[in-house]
């Protein structure tokens, strides 16, 4: 996983509440197999007009935004299905931060496992840099993860808040799996534990055929 | 004396293997559920790191939300789709290459994975299930700790069969009495998620507890879980019971003999001890719930059947008005309008939230005797081989397609029309699944979620009704 220490770029602004990732990224294109080369269906139904050409009105077909690199968006921001295909398509745009009063919990998961750091700030603070977001070419902002500030285009510092563990995995581009291995005594000495306490749920799905 | 713990904090508690700096631990995995979408590029991390599966045993895979659901005797052969096809060949390699228990397309075992999860027995009290798939949930009407995970916790829990988490908060969702006539439990949880809203319960766990959901069957309670992710709550529970145990007793997978009792001694002490808290309540009476439709792009607008579209300029936030200004136009729906007033002309009966048999059966009953309106296109997909073997033998498969139904194989289907099933043309569509969101049934079409007997209500008059006016 790609590294997140500092970014800047222009933010684009998405004020949808309940923003769902059927919308990010429709179930139809689920069928790749592939997790890269996903940008060309991200928002498909309202980046695109039924003929498959650009919808002009949509944020990201907008000259400034094209390049955008960060997301301002509303409440509930990733909800409904746990399709990691939404946080993959948006990296592959070039997203690489998206802040929100609010997330939906396994969106936000996955944000971290991709390298993208999703920000929640109060709603208050959300609708300024909203605002912000609005200035087309001038919407640039920069995002420091150590210092955990969000620098407005006016040079004005947003503090924001993320748990530890989650920040210094990017901070680091950790890989959860390799920590995880790391730990195979403690996960085997569990497993010693609980085949003694719940025995009959060890084996379980062996009578179906390989 | 010990803090008073809930059924989510037991399970917790007894899943925990280290904690995992601030605030998050490394839990394990009870068991496993893999389809064919979530996981392709799961598997083909851990080939790349020449990592393999840690516990088959505790894993079973299955095909659902791809797969044909007509000519299933074909076997993967009746796949059209390339890309459909590619993706199943992809999980019968991978299933293959690593070891793991698959359910094959053709076995009358194959269901939607939250189907046969509770069918088989696997899916049982006490345990941590995860799958690639935001409606794990389902499987908490077991008494289980049962979550919607992303590709890359796939993969980890492949790779380490378990997860790093953090804990979730406690929220009870109590509804005390009796349903009226006509109201299902698909009611019950639209009318939740109306209440509480699509982020309600975002950091929570529900605990859903009252007489209701005692008195609410098995398959019921699944229905219920099932919409928890609606709410925004990643997991839904019902604390297990006698239903739940009589449930489970002779099941496939369930524990036998000895390991039976060993196991019912367990399940027996998880549900919540007197006196426990929760960070957040919802209290509603089974009284004032009615048969429920949503009118809107979310499974939060959802009204009473006998209600009308509601009006944006009513609404004081500017973004929740246009939110329900964008929903109504996707929708083409004007304010004020009656429901009972909305034409439909596809109805599918289906969905990991309401295929079961009893499911089938609410349908049927409504079914028998009418027929389809014209124009109107109605499909039934049981939600496993089993449910469609046991519909058969009861007949429904009769009565469906006398009334002109077509009776399918079991898949997720027009869920979210990944195969050739969907609404076309922006069809609007009286369904049983759990989202409407925009374009997830078909390009346009025109999602309105509500209970089974209700969806067949629809098909037979061709629009949306109240199903206790047809008796």
């Amino acid at each position: 996983m790609e590294k997140f220490t500092q970014l800047t770029g222009v933010a684009a602004p998405l004020p949808i509440v309940n923003l769902d990732t059927d919308k990010i990224f429709p179930a139809i294109y689920l069928k790749t197999i592939k997790r890269t080369g996903l940008a060309q269906w991200l928002f498909q139904e309202i980046r695109f007009r039924p003929d498959g050409s650009e919808n002009p009105d949509f944020v990201l077909n907008q000259a400034p935004y094209r390049h955008a690199k960060i997301l301002i968006g509303a409440d509930n921001f990733g909800c409904g299905s746990s399709r990691e295909h939404a946080p993959w398509a948006l990296l592959d745009f070039g997203i690489r931060c998206v802040i929100a009063p609010s997330f939906a919990d396994i969106f936000y998961n996955n944000c971290f496992k991709n390298g993208i750091l999703p920000i929640a700030v109060p709603k208050e603070v959300c609708d300024e840099l909203m605002e912000d977001a609005k200035k087309g070419a001038n919407a640039v902002m920069s995002i420091d993860l150590e210092s955990q500030t969000i620098s407005r285009p006016d040079g004005e510092k947003v503090h924001f808040e993320l748990d530890a563990f989650r920040k210094h995995c990017l901070l680091n581009g950790l890989d959860d799996i390799g920590l995880t291995e790391a730990k195979n005594a403690d996960i085997s000495s569990y497993e010693g534990k609980a085949q003694l306490e719940r025995p009959w749920q060890f084996g379980l799905t062996q009578k179906a055929s390989a | 004396m010990p803090k008073p713990r809930t059924l989510f904090d037991k399970i917790w508690d007894a899943h925990v293997i280290a904690p995992q700096g601030e605030g998050t631990y490394l839990i394990y995995i009870d068991l496993h559920l893999i389809h064919e979408v979530t996981t392709p590029q799961a598997f083909e991390g851990l080939k790349l790191a020449g990592r393999g599966v840690r516990r088959p045993d505790k894993t079973i895979a299955v095909a659902d939300h791809n797969i044909p659901t007509t000519n299933r005797a074909a076997g993967v052969a009746g796949i059209d789709e390339p890309d459909s096809l590619l993706q199943v060949q992809t999980l019968e390699r991978n299933v293959k290459e690593f070891g793991v228990p698959y359910f094959p397309i053709t076995s009358l075992d194959q269901g939607i994975v939250h189907v046969i999860g509770p069918e088989q027995g696997l899916s049982q009290p006490g345990m941590t299930i995860v799958c690639g798939d935001s409606h794990t949930a389902t499987h908490g009407a077991m008494g289980a700790l049962a979550f919607g995970i992303g590709t890359s916790e796939v993969e980890h829990v492949l790779a380490t069969q378990t997860l790093i988490q953090a804990p979730a908060k406690n929220m009870l969702i109590k509804v005390e009495g009796g349903l009226g006539t006509g109201v299902s439990p698909k009611d019950v949880i639209l009318a939740i998620i109306a209440k509480i809203g699509t982020a309600g319960g975002t950091g929570h766990v529900f605990e859903y507890a009252g007489s209701t959901f005692r008195d609410m069957s098995m398959e019921g309670r699944m229905t219920v879980c099932n919409m928890s992710i609606e709410a925004g709550a990643r997991a839904g529970l019902v604390a297990p019971d006698d239903k739940t145990f009589a449930y489970m007793m002779g099941r496939p997978y369930a524990p036998k003999g000895a390991a039976w009792e060993q196991a019912l001694a367990f399940w027996r002490t998880l549900p919540s001890d007197p006196g426990s808290t929760y960070d957040k309540e919802a209290h509603l009476s089974a009284a004032d719930i009615a048969p429920h439709v949503t009118w809107g792009t979310n499974p939060e607008m959802a009204a009473p059947v006998t209600g009308r579209v509601p009006d944006p300029a009513q609404i004081d936030d500017p973004l929740r008005r246009a939110a329900v200004e964008r929903a109504l136009q996707y929708m083409q729906l004007s304010p004020n309008t009656r429901l009972e007033d909305v034409p439909v002309q596809r109805v599918f009966i289906g969905s990991c939230t309401n295929s079961r048999i009893e499911d089938l059966r609410a349908a049927a009953a409504i079914a028998q005797g009418r027929k389809v309106a014209d124009g109107v296109t109605a499909l039934v997909v049981p939600g496993s081989g089993h449910v469609k073997h046991q519909a058969e033998e009861e007949g429904l498969d009769r009565i469906f397609l006398e009334a002109g139904f077509e009776w399918r194989d079991a898949g997720c289907s027009m869920c979210m029309s990944m195969n050739n099933d969907k609404a076309m043309n922006g069809e609007r569509v009286a369904t049983t699944s759990n989202r409407n969101f925009e374009g997830r049934q078909g390009k346009n079409a025109k999602s309105h979620l509500m209970g089974p007997a209700m969806a067949a209500a629809a098909a037979v008059t061709g629009k949306l009704s109240d199903v206790r006016q047809l008796g």
